[in-house]
């Protein structure tokens, strides 16, 4: 095959996969938790929310609260992630949240399944002090045994040590 | 070739048809320490007689296997057996005491009236030139291996004074597939990892199997309705029970020693504590009240002691309490972390996954003598879930290497440590059953 004609086909190529990643991103569903965010949107002070913001409204869409080894209490970063999520459940009486907390999988397996209770009832108290009605939420924890990634160093214990705040009605 | 060279030439090669023979058998073998003290024990193969079709199992080799697993034996590998008597008659004492066996073991198979097979064994205690068992059983071909646990059992018990726990079964939860795809079971398989059997299958994590005192029945903890949860399922049939999904954590179930009771965790009050629950009328007694964290339950063999974890003094350690209410007291005080109590038959040792800093290991704590004596039996750095055998002997416990979950037996004297090979993905969550029989 001629230079040129070998140049064409290795471009289609690259354009074949840079069209093809590109639509891949483009129908991806609301973003997974990744590595802990160190700052956070503040939520809109007008306005009242509507379900569509959870797709939309970048605090809303901060689904996972991480923490400390061995501590169940927020860091402040996660403050306004609480707010948003506290004004949309006063927004929309109806949503329903189920808060799963998880730890990493060091120790026991039963004892962590309290831990990641612990933390739960964490997320749970300030999404209530932030105005949060506590009949809209639900805390499971599924201690060690739902992990984020199976790595045992620093760096996935402290993906897995999270709380998810998952939306059951919007 | 240098001495080194020739030194590690000669282990080698002496490590690797052990190697090879164990991976057919679906077994590693991990020797740790040296036999300083075990009984050297020779199993001579036993050869089949009958006229009909020889049977598929080498009984002489799985009782091989058992007694090297125990830690307390040391058996002649097949290969320096040089003679291969199946009686007492054939029996040449010299040549035992020249392989420096103290225990010999001979038998054979034959076909059992109404089809099956019939096997003749005996032990010999070479020195003494004297005959300490003899003994036949008849089973049908699927039956071989229980006949070979049940051997080994009788040739452990003869020598050892105490009964053997070959003839058990264990149970595990495995997980394949990650994330959305992951696929969780519920396993039960004899002592040695063979004839795996599926109990409970789902695609929601599954924890904490418990054994009931007669073996035919695992409580345990499934996620299939979106929270954990506790049922009791009979392993034969397959029919079970839920019998507590109450709001919060249900987890970590035991039976007690009379069957009639199952200790767990509930955190419906707010927090997690340990409650009793009456199963016949499914009453529940709770025998905590503390802010901290209290789970894994533990009955003492006389059924009125609960051991069970707490972080109320700040991190996890052991406690106990009394089966039917009253004050907590600490039993760990070394370690910074001490949890999964399990507790030895004669309720003389407690087995524990001990952490400090990242390194979580097996230890047990024996308090038949006057001061406690803690021993650490396995090495880390994520051991944890020790479960006893039933007559104390070995502890099965859950470790990871790489990425995968495996499972260790190890004895409890610390001597011997063997990998279970049990099952693609990743193996968790062991517990030994009870004695097949009772007695």
């Amino acid at each position: 095959m001629k230079t040129t004609k070998r140049v064409l086909l290795a471009a289609a190529l690259c354009l074949l996969v840079v069209g093809c990643a590109r639509q891949v991103q483009e129908e991806a569903p609301p973003p997974e938790p990744t590595a802990p965010p160190t700052t956070t949107q503040p939520a809109p002070t007008t306005g009242v929310f509507g379900p569509e913001d959870l797709d939309t409204d970048a605090c809303l869409r901060q689904r996972v609260v991480y923490f400390d080894f061995d501590q169940d209490s927020l860091r402040p970063e996660f403050q306004a992630q609480m707010a948003c999520h506290a004004k949309y459940m006063r927004d929309r009486p109806s949503s329903r949240i189920t808060l799963e907390g998880h730890a990493d999988e060091r120790g026991s397996r039963d004892y962590n399944l309290g831990l990641g209770e612990r933390r739960g009832n964490a997320v749970s108290s300030a999404l209530q002090a932030n105005g949060g009605s506590g009949s809209q939420l639900t805390v499971v924890s599924y201690g060690e045994e739902r992990p984020q990634c199976t790595d045992s160093n620093e760096d996935c214990w402290a993906r897995n040590r999270r709380v998810e705040i998952i939306y059951t009605a919007r | 070739m240098k001495p080194m060279t020739r030194f590690l030439t000669a282990l080698f090669a002496l490590l690797l048809p052990m190697a090879a023979m164990a991976q057919q058998q679906g077994l590693e073998i991990d020797i740790v320490g040296g036999h300083a003290s075990a009984l050297p024990i020779a199993v001579v193969p036993m050869p089949y007689q009958g006229s009909a079709a020889a049977p598929d199992t080498d009984v002489a080799a799985i009782i091989r296997a058992n007694l090297d697993r125990s830690g307390q034996f040391r058996t002649l590998p097949e290969r320096d057996i040089v003679e291969r008597p199946t009686r007492g008659a054939e029996v040449q004492y010299p040549t035992w005491r020249m392989l420096r066996q103290d225990f010999l073991v001979v038998g054979r198979v034959l076909d059992a009236a109404g089809g099956g097979y019939r096997l003749e064994y005996e032990l010999f205690d070479v020195a003494k030139q004297e005959r300490m068992l003899g003994m036949a059983m008849t089973a049908r071909a699927s039956a071989m291996r229980d006949v070979a646990h049940q051997m080994s059992d009788a040739i452990y018990e003869a020598i050892l004074g105490v009964r053997g726990a070959f003839w058990t079964r264990i149970a595990y939860v495995t997980q394949t597939g990650a994330g959305e795809n992951a696929r969780y079971a519920l396993i039960v398989a004899d002592s040695d990892g063979h004839n795996p059997q599926t109990v409970v299958r789902s695609n929601e994590p599954l924890l904490s199997p418990s054994w009931s005192p007669d073996g035919n029945r695992l409580a345990y903890v499934s996620f299939e309705q979106g929270n954990s949860a506790i049922y009791i399922q009979d392993i034969s049939s397959g029919a079970r029970e839920l019998v507590s999904s109450f709001r919060g954590i249900n987890a970590s179930p035991a039976f007690s020693p009379d069957g009639n009771r199952l200790a767990l965790t509930l955190s419906r009050s707010g927090n997690p504590e340990i409650y009793v629950m009456d199963l016949g009328s499914k009453a529940l007694t709770r025998l905590t009240n503390h802010f901290g964290i209290d789970t894994s339950p533990a009955w003492s063999p006389d059924g009125n002691t609960v051991y069970f974890t707490s972080d109320r003094g700040g991190r996890p350690q052991v406690y106990q309490v009394p089966a039917s209410g009253g004050g907590e007291s600490r039993v760990t005080f070394q370690g910074s972390y001490n949890s999964d109590p399990s507790v030895s038959f004669d309720g003389q040792k407690i087995a524990v996954a001990q952490g400090a800093g990242n390194v979580y290991r097996i230890a047990v704590l024996d308090r038949s003598l006057g001061t406690p004596r803690w021993s650490t039996l396995s090495p880390g750095s994520l051991d944890e879930s020790p479960s006893f055998a039933p007559n104390a002997s070995m502890i099965l416990y859950a470790a990871r290497e790489g990425r995968r979950g495996v499972l260790y037996a190890v004895s409890s004297d610390g001597r011997v440590r063997q990998r279970l090979v049990l099952a693609d993905g990743d193996v968790r969550e062991p517990a030994w059953g009870p004695f097949r029989e009772a007695r």
